[in-house]
């Protein structure tokens, strides 16, 4: 189908977004890769009177290291963003590949999946996962949003009409950190029935001293394994210790069923996947010197 | 209102005045003649409107013409020299990597792209790069030893 008709503003930087929003509020949307939302427009499934392009907006295409974390700026699109996780943050480069396809990445934009909350997306797990926030600019400024405190329901956050998000930011985990990624798709590139991401360290006795568990495609949101991350530390790291952190973990969610998996499926999935990123991450773990 | 772009397509640039809503496949098609750009789901899953955009693959159904100003987009038109057909063209046709022709542009430019990149591919990584082209002729199979030949073409006489 085709889109039902808009109007276009494109704005050359954020200022110029914020205040576009600020004036449309409602029945503005963001543009930036557009892959998401090109295809709800296609579909009519939205019909914003506005499109705001922040494709212009080049000082939002950035992507920097800093304060133990790396800041994604808003048009940096998630082909570049895996070029420099394939070194840096290689959970971050693994998750990417599973991001639809090349050509999707090539103008997908980090933040834009971040921001969409799709339940099934692999980013907005990483963003939990990796103590993520977000940047919400609006005219009365700028708020920090954490990841737990972003994601209210599918395509939902908690962000206002007339913010712009300029940057996510995710923690750059220690280097002794070891790391997990899964999901079950039914194709390469497909949104995911279930997805988890791991990451996990050791003290120098070789006990787990942190982790963090994130799902997706398990609910109307991403979701944080917490009892499984309480569960693992002060552990040595063993086989059955991971699979009772991944079964604590996986009996808090709330899958829903649709015809592409039961929620039963969903749950029994979403443990498997918890234990074998578990262990991978147990794996690549290296003792604290 | 439409609005005026100014689009660099295969080298060429033509002035358009084009609805907002208007895509870049449709404008490919519609307005610049370009047809062999063809357009299947309209919402990014198919592949088959696929276009270089400065170099690199993208859906031209995701993306509104009005945004394509100032970017050199390809089409398969702009693959194939003045006579006859490209390398990678020609291993299409000569392991049969078509049936119904319909989604070949798109796995074409996809292909192109991926070859500069990767220009002695696995069998897997060319499936994985497939994965993003929808076929329901082909089985793929055909189309895997396509991409195979034009990778060995292409390194025995690289352009």
């Amino acid at each position: 189908m085709k889109p039902a008709p808009f109007d276009y503003t494109p704005a050359a930087s954020a200022a110029e977004a914020v205040a576009a929003l600020a004036q449309h509020g409602d029945d503005a949307k963001i543009l930036a890769g557009g892959q998401s939302l090109v295809p709800m427009l296609n579909l009519r499934l939205a019909r914003p009177a506005m499109l705001v392009d922040i494709n212009g907006a080049r000082e939002l295409d950035y992507l920097r290291e800093a304060d133990g974390g790396v800041r994604v700026g808003a048009l940096r699109r998630q082909a570049a963003v895996a070029r420099w996780a394939a070194t840096r943050l290689p959970l971050m480069a693994e998750a990417l590949r599973h991001v639809g396809h090349g050509a999707i990445r090539n103008r997908g934009t980090v933040v834009g999946s971040v921001v969409h909350a799709d339940p099934a997306s692999e980013l907005p797990a990483l963003l939990l996962c990796l103590d993520g926030e977000v940047i919400a600019r609006s005219p009365q400024g700028e708020r920090t949003v954490a990841a737990g405190d972003l994601y209210r329901a599918p395509l939902t956050t908690s962000l206002r009409a007339d913010e712009l998000v300029t940057e996510a930011r995710f923690t750059l985990p220690r280097p002794e950190a070891g790391w997990g990624f899964a999901e079950v798709a039914r194709r390469h590139g497909d949104f995911a029935l279930v997805g988890a991401a791991a990451m996990l360290w050791q003290d120098d006795a070789g006990r787990v001293a942190g982790a963090r568990l994130a799902f997706f495609g398990v609910g109307g949101t991403p979701q944080r394994g917490a009892a499984g991350e309480t569960a693992l530390v002060g552990q040595t790291i063993s086989g059955e210790a991971m699979r009772a952190a991944a079964r604590a973990a996986a009996a808090a969610l709330r899958p829903e069923g649709d015809l592409h998996a039961s929620a039963r499926y969903r749950s029994e999935v979403a443990a498997v996947l918890a234990e074998r990123v578990l262990m991978t991450a147990a794996g690549r773990c290296r003792r604290a010197a | 209102m439409t609005r005026a772009v100014r689009l660099t397509v295969n080298g060429r640039g033509h002035q358009v005045q084009v609805e907002p809503r208007l895509s870049l496949a449709d404008c490919l098609r519609d307005v610049l003649d370009l047809t062999g750009t063809h357009v299947g789901c309209e919402h990014g899953v198919c592949g088959a409107c696929t276009v270089l955009l400065d170099g690199e693959p993208v859906r031209s159904c995701l993306m509104l013409a009005v945004q394509a100003g100032g970017h050199a987009i390809t089409t398969v038109e702009g693959l194939s020299p003045n006579e006859g057909l490209a390398p990678l063209q020609q291993a299409f046709q000569d392991k049969h990597g078509l049936q119904c022709g319909y989604c070949t542009p798109g796995i074409l430019l996809t292909t192109h792209a991926f070859l500069k990149e990767h220009p002695h591919p696995t069998p897997e990584e060319i499936r994985e790069m497939l994965a993003g082209n929808l076929c329901r002729c082909t089985g793929y199979h055909f189309i895997v030893e396509a991409v195979e030949a034009a990778a060995r073409a292409t390194a025995r006489n690289p352009r």
